[in-house]
C-alpha cells in the first residue's frame, strides 16, 4: 500500500496533441479517487501513464516514495482492471489468477492459498477450472478483480471496469467494488465517464476536462460547490440549468439578485431546487410552459420552456404532480440555490 | 452458425450458375484423377503400343523400390525443413512488423512481394545466389572455410531447395501470422506486462498459444505446399539431383512418367500423392475447429 503522487504530469503525442496538460494530484494511502470526465478528456491516458502503459512526456510520478517514471508496469507494484477485462482466454480462471504470481516466482502452495482466498472473497470458487468464455459478464468482471487483488499490490487501477455490464449488474458490482475497497484499504484510482458511478464510489473526485483538472473534492463538495460551469453541467443528472442573470432580473426578482458576487452573469440552478410551490424564504419567480413531462417513478422531470426565452430548462420534482403538457407553470427559486458563474471565464464567481 | 437460404425462381438457374465450376472441376481434376487411377493399374511400354492390366503390381513394386523409399524420406525432410523455416521466419517478421506503427503497411507490402514471383523464377534466383562459381553466398562461405557445392553435395542441394521454397512461402505465412497477431487484443498484452511477464515470456505464454489456430492452419497449408507446389523450384535448380538427393515425390512423378516414360509407375505414384493430400485435407478439416483452444 502506498500513496500516489502526480507532479505536473504531461502527455504529448507526436506533433502537438496535448492529451494531458499538467496534472498535480496527491492520492493518499488507502484512498479511493475517481477520475471522471467526458470521453477524450485524457482520463484513460492519465491512468495508463500511472500504470506504465503510456510513457510520461513530462512531470514526476511517485508511488510511495519511489519515482516510477521509467519503471516497467510490472515493477510499479500496481494492478489494473481493464474495461474489456483482458482475461487470458486460453487459461482457466485459476491460471488467470495465478499467472501474475507465477511470473513473480511465488511458491506453488503460496499461489494456491492466495488464489483460494481471492476466489472465496469474490465468490468465484466454483468457476476456477473454467475458461473465461464459459463465464457471464459479471463473473468475468469478478475474475478480473480477482486477478488484480491476488497480488496484494500497492494500488488498484480501474479503467471503466463496469461499462460493459448491463445496468442492473453495474449497480451491484459498483456496491461490491466499494465494499471490497473499504475492506482491503488499497489505494485505488478509478476512471469513469459515468458521473453517478463517480459520485457513489469515490472518497474524492477529480473532474477532468480537455486534459486538465477542473476540480478536486469529495463528491458532495463538488455537487454542492461546482468550481466551474463545466463541472456544474457534468456532475448531477439531469444537468444543472444555467440562466442568464439579465433574464432573471427582467422577470422581477425582489432584489434577490442584487448582491451576487462581482462578475456574475449566469446563475446555475439544480433541477431539484426549482420548486412549484412558493417557499417561505425570499425567492424569485419565473413563468414557463411545460413542454414535456417525463415520469421516472419516484420522481418526475419537467422539461419547460421559459417565458420570453429559448433556454432549455429541467425541473425535478418528487412523485407525480398534477400537471399537463402545454400548461403554464410558475416556479420558485431561493437565494441559496443559486450557483453564480461568469460565462466568459466559465468559473464560479463566489461561494 | 446461421446460414441464409437463397431461393431461386426456376430450377434451371442455380444449375446454370454452378455449371462453370463443375465443368472446370470435372475436366481438370476429376477426369485426370480418374485417368491416373486407371493407369496406375496398367503397365504400358515406352512407345504406348502395348498395355497390360497388372492390378496393384505398380504399387507393390514402388514400395520395394529403394529409390521410391528414398524419395519418400527426401520429401519428408524437404517438407519439414521448408515448413519450419518459412513459418519461423514469417512469425519472426510478423511479430516485428506488428510492433511498428507508421511503417507497418510499407513493410507488409514489401514482405508480400516474393509471393508474386513465379516458383521457377524463385528457384533460378536462389540458384544464382548459391551458384558455386558465380554466386555470392558460396563466395562468402569460402571465406569461412566452407566449400559450397550443391552440384555434388546432397545436403547442400537440399538446403538450396529448402531456402528457395521457404523464401517464397514466407510472404503467405507472414500475412496470416500478422492478421493473427492483430486479432489479439492489445489489453491482453498489457495485462500480461502488468502481471510481470517479460516480452519473451509474454510471447510464449500469451501470444503463441493464442496463435495456435493460425499456426495449425499454416502447418497443413505449408506441408501441402512443400509436397505439391514446389515442382518448378526443384526443376529449375537441382532437377532432383545430385544422386536423387532432392528428388521429392511430385518431381519423381514427372521424372518417371514424362522423362522415364514409365507411365504405370508414375500414375501409381500420383495416386499415392492423391491419398496423402486427401489425408492432409481431412486432418485440416477435422482439427481446425477443435484445435482452437479458447
Amino acid at each position: 500500500m502506498a500513496s500516489i503522487t502526480l507532479e505536473g504530469l504531461k502527455k504529448t503525442y507526436s506533433g502537438d496533441v496535448h492529451a494531458v496538460k499538467g496534472i498535480d494530484l496527491q492520492i493518499e494511502d488507502g484512498e479511493f479517487v475517481v477520475l471522471v470526465g467526458p470521453s477524450g478528456c485524457g482520463k484513460s491516458t492519465l491512468l495508463r501513464m500511472v500504470a506504465g502503459l503510456e510513457t510520461i512526456t513530462e512531470g514526476t510520478l511517485k508511488i510511495g516514495d519511489r519515482v516510477v517514471n521509467k519503471l516497467e508496469p510490472a515493477e510499479r507494484d500496481i494492478a489494473m482492471v481493464f474495461q474489456n477485462y483482458a482475461l487470458y482466454p486460453h487459461m482457466t480462471v485459476y491460471n488467470n489468477l495465478a499467472y501474475g504470481l507465477k511470473n513473480r516466482g511465488f511458491k506453488k502452495e503460496d499461489i494456491e492459498k492466495r488464489v483460494r482466498i481471492a476466489a472465496k472473497m469474490l465468490e468465484i470458487e466454483d468457476f476456477l477450472e473454467r475458461k473465461p468464455r464459459k463465464l457471464s459478464g459479471g463473473q468475468r468482471q469478478r475474475v478480473a478483480m480477482g486477478r488484480a487483488l491476488v497480488r496484494e499490490p500497492a494500488a488498484f487501477l480501474f479503467d471503466e471496469p463496469l461499462s460493459n455490464l448491463d445496468a442492473k449488474l453495474r449497480v451491484q458490482m459498483r456496491v461490491e467494488i466499494k465494499q471490497l475497497q473499504r475492506r482491503l484499504k488499497t489505494t485505488s484510482l478509478y476512471v469513469t465517464h459515468d458521473q453517478l458511478e463517480a459520485m457513489t464510489l469515490g472518497d474524492r473526485l477529480v473532474v477532468l476536462n480537455a486534459g486538465q483538472i477542473e476540480q478536486v473534492g469529495t463528491p458532495m463538495e463538488i455537487y454542492s460547490h461546482p468550481a466551474s460551469m463545466f463541472v456544474a453541467g457534468f456532475i448531477g443528472s439531469p444537468a444543472m440549468n444555467m440562466l442568464p442573470v439579465d433574464y432573471l432580473k427582467a422577470q422581477g426578482t425582489n432584489g434577490l439578485l442584487d448582491n451576487l458576487p462581482d462578475g456574475t452573469d449566469v446563475v446555475g440552478i439544480r433541477p431539484d431546487d426549482m420548486h412549484l410551490a412558493p417557499p417561505t424564504a425570499l425567492h424569485l419567480t419565473v413563468d414557463s410552459t411545460l413542454a414535456l413531462f417525463e415520469a421516472a417513478g419516484a420522481e418526475s422531470h419537467l422539461y419547460v420552456t421559459l417565458a420570453d426565452s429559448d433556454q432549455p430548462t429541467v425541473i425535478r420534482v418528487s412523485g407525480q404532480p398534477p400537471v399537463a403538457e402545454g400548461e403554464t407553470l410558475r416556479f420558485f427559486v431561493t437565494r441559496d440555490a443559486l450557483h453564480p458563474f461568469n460565462s466568459v471565464t466559465g468559473k464560479r464567481t463566489g461561494d | 452458425m446461421q446460414t441464409k437460404r437463397m431461393t431461386y425462381p426456376g430450377r434451371f438457374l442455380p444449375y446454370a450458375l454452378l455449371a462453370p465450376q463443375v465443368i472446370v472441376t470435372l475436366i481438370f481434376f476429376i477426369w485426370p484423377a480418374g485417368q491416373a487411377l486407371y493407369q496406375s493399374l496398367l503397365r504400358e511400354d515406352a512407345f504406348g503400343l502395348k498395355t497390360t492390366f497388372v492390378g496393384f503390381e505398380n504399387f507393390v513394386r514402388l514400395f520395394r523400390d529403394g529409390s521410391y523409399l528414398n524419395s519418400l524420406s527426401v520429401t519428408a525432410v524437404f517438407a519439414v525443413g521448408t515448413t519450419l523455416l518459412s513459418m519461423t521466419m514469417a512469425l519472426l517478421l510478423a511479430s516485428t512488423v506488428n510492433r511498428m506503427i507508421r511503417s507497418r503497411s510499407t513493410y507488409t507490402t514489401l514482405l508480400v512481394w516474393p509471393y508474386a514471383i513465379a516458383p521457377a523464377l524463385a528457384g533460378v534466383l536462389w540458384w544464382f545466389i548459391f551458384n558455386p562459381s558465380i554466386g555470392i553466398v558460396p563466395y562468402m562461405l569460402e571465406m569461412v572455410g566452407y566449400r559450397w557445392n550443391h552440384r555434388n553435395s546432397g545436403s547442400d542441394a537440399m538446403l538450396l531447395v529448402i531456402f528457395a521454397a521457404a523464401w517464397k512461402q514466407i510472404s503467405y505465412n507472414f500475412l496470416f501470422f500478422l492478421a493473427g497477431l492483430q486479432s489479439i487484443p492489445q489489453s491482453l498484452i498489457e495485462a500480461a506486462s502488468i502481471d510481470g511477464a517479460s516480452p519473451t515470456k509474454r510471447f510464449w505464454t500469451i501470444i503463441f498459444p493464442l496463435l495456435t489456430p493460425t499456426t495449425f492452419f499454416l502447418l497443413v497449408v505449408n506441408v501441402v505446399y512443400a509436397m505439391f507446389d514446389t515442382f518448378a523450384i526443384i526443376h529449375s535448380t537441382t532437377a532432383g539431383g545430385p544422386a536423387q538427393a532432392t528428388n521429392i515425390l511430385v518431381y519423381k512423378v514427372y521424372a518417371d512418367g514424362f522423362v522415364g516414360l514409365n507411365l504405370g509407375s508414375s500414375a501409381a505414384q500420383s495416386v499415392i500423392l492423391m491419398v496423402i493430400v486427401v489425408a492432409l485435407t481431412m486432418i485440416q478439416f477435422r482439427f481446425i475447429e477443435r484445435r482452437v483452444n479458447y
